[in-house]
């Protein structure tokens, strides 16, 4: 979570795009609800050349984002690292028809399959959303979900983590800087532990001070239990074209999945 | 003419801890700038928490904007007339972007979105910092951070300022421009600082926090001005 939303602001900040138009300029709005819209089709989706065709579409939006390359291979590989272990048992624990057999534990066709099937829907969504959402401002992102009406206290949770993330994080590596500099060198030993478990209780300590003193900072301001978000997002004919694309390839990969209406 | 602020025989003491306020006085006057010094843990800070009711001192009394306050309902008033500048920006900068810190004080005064803005761009505008408008709070530099947290105090429009070590981490040019910008408020303001120099160029009176007590300082060295 840190390293995502760390990585995230400076990796992708939104950087006007130069000619024609790119996601950057649609409505933030439009692309949380498309995003949410797609991967609720795609978890839905079975066969394997419309996961495919989803997988494409989840490519062409990527790279019309231009997004970085490296960092971006980097996000996804971090999400598939947890997908991969249950990749590599899945063939081990489903029922099906025998594959192979390592050490006499049998791996079934099924599971094998139903492995794939996992592994291109996430990767799917996972291209579609770092396309799509990934390249908003942490902030943008918080200001959008608001506009759609996401639990008020949920928001502000979200906007706090995002500024205040950074400030810890720079706690952290003060101390861990501290640390070196009197010759501290992590290895496996009782000391090592108990100087992590004493960087850990400092941190909790000071942002727990910290948010003594930004309530009374916010006390100081006639704060009464209310955040007032600014923005002014405006839908229009763009977002509208875009919103319309995206439901006729949700509508496409929906029919072709379940009235097996080959478009393609 | 009475004072903006008077305490009276203030004592407090933070739990578990010796006292650290003993009977110690401080009156503002309008037009004031007001230095407080001291050395490190002698009360300072918690002096102005206690004038913004932030901390209930155990005995003493404060009188803010011609009224003796006592509870917590008592210094609404007292924190949006007296704009409260905290040591760390961090703290005090906790919206997402500049424009929505500084517009957070006037409406929660009750303004509409709009008159916040005019007030919005009216303040930044006044200190120079019309382009940080839509930036990002948390990725301002540690300079940039101390003068929009002095705009967030100003869009409140006080009567006077409270600074806490407002030159700290800060650099020449920069304490500098804020000197500049202090020197140019109506406001009366009571200004913690370490920095003789910065204390020379802004004080109208400067009063010193020791053992407890408020002590007029005798001159030790040419910075001091005991005027």
């Amino acid at each position: 979570m840190s390293a995502l939303l760390h990585n995230g602001p400076e990796a992708i900040a939104s950087t006007p795009s130069a000619g024609g138009w790119s996601v950057r300029d649609l409505d933030p709005r439009v692309r949380i609800l498309v995003v949410c819209a797609f991967a609720a089709t795609v978890v839905n989706l079975n066969a394997f050349p419309i996961l495919g065709t989803a997988l494409g579409f989840s490519l062409v939006a990527l790279f019309s984002a231009r997004l970085p390359l490296g960092k971006t291979l980097k996000r996804v590989m971090m999400m598939d690292t947890f997908v991969v272990f249950m990749l590599f048992l899945l063939p081990f624990t489903m029922p099906g028809e025998t594959a192979f057999t390592v050490f006499s534990f049998a791996a079934s066709w099924e599971g094998i399959f139903e492995a794939c099937r996992i592994a291109l829907k996430a990767n799917a969504i996972v291209m579609m959303v770092l396309a799509l959402v990934g390249t908003m401002e942490a902030v943008t992102l918080g200001h959008a979900l608001s506009r759609l009406r996401v639990p008020e206290i949920l928001i502000h949770l979200m906007l706090f983590t995002i500024r205040y993330i950074e400030v810890l994080n720079d706690e952290q590596k003060r101390m861990r800087v501290a640390m070196k500099a009197r010759g501290f060198r992590p290895s496996n030993n009782i000391h090592t532990y108990k100087t992590f478990g004493y960087l850990v209780g400092m941190l909790l300590v000071r942002a727990l001070e910290r948010s003594e003193r930004i309530l009374k900072a916010m006390k100081c301001r006639g704060f009464q239990g209310k955040l007032y978000l600014l923005d002014d997002m405006t839908c229009n004919a763009r977002d509208y074209i875009f919103a319309g694309m995206m439901i006729a390839i949700i509508v496409v990969l929906l029919s072709w999945e379940y009235l097996n209406v080959p478009f393609v | 003419m009475s004072p903006l602020f008077d305490l009276a025989g203030i004592h407090y003491a933070y739990p578990g801890h010796r006292p650290i306020l003993n009977g110690a006085d401080l009156q503002l006057f309008t037009g004031e700038r007001l230095c407080l010094n001291g050395h490190n843990g002698a009360g300072k800070s918690t002096l102005l928490q206690i004038m913004t009711g932030l901390l209930k001192p155990s005995a003493g009394s404060v009188t803010a904007f011609g009224r003796e306050r006592k509870a917590e309902a008592d210094f609404t008033e007292v924190r949006r007339r007296a704009g409260f500048v905290f040591q760390d920006p961090d703290d005090q900068l906790f919206c997402p972007t500049v424009a929505e810190d500084v517009a957070f004080g006037p409406l929660n005064l009750g303004k509409s979105k709009d008159e916040a803005m005019a007030i919005v761009e009216a303040t930044l505008d006044m200190l120079n910092l019309t382009s940080f408008r839509d930036r990002i709070t948390h990725k301002l530099s540690g300079g940039e951070k101390r003068l929009v947290s002095l705009a967030t105090v100003l869009a409140m429009e006080p009567d006077a300022l409270l600074l806490d070590e407002p030159t700290t981490a800060l650099d020449e040019r920069t304490t500098e421009r804020l000197v500049e910008i202090l020197l140019e408020l109506p406001q009366a303001m009571v200004v913690i600082s370490h920095d003789p120099h910065f204390r020379h160029k802004i004080a109208t009176r400067t009063i010193r926090l020791e053992d407890g007590a408020v002590h007029r300082p005798a001159p030790t060295c040419k910075h001091a001005k005991t005027a």
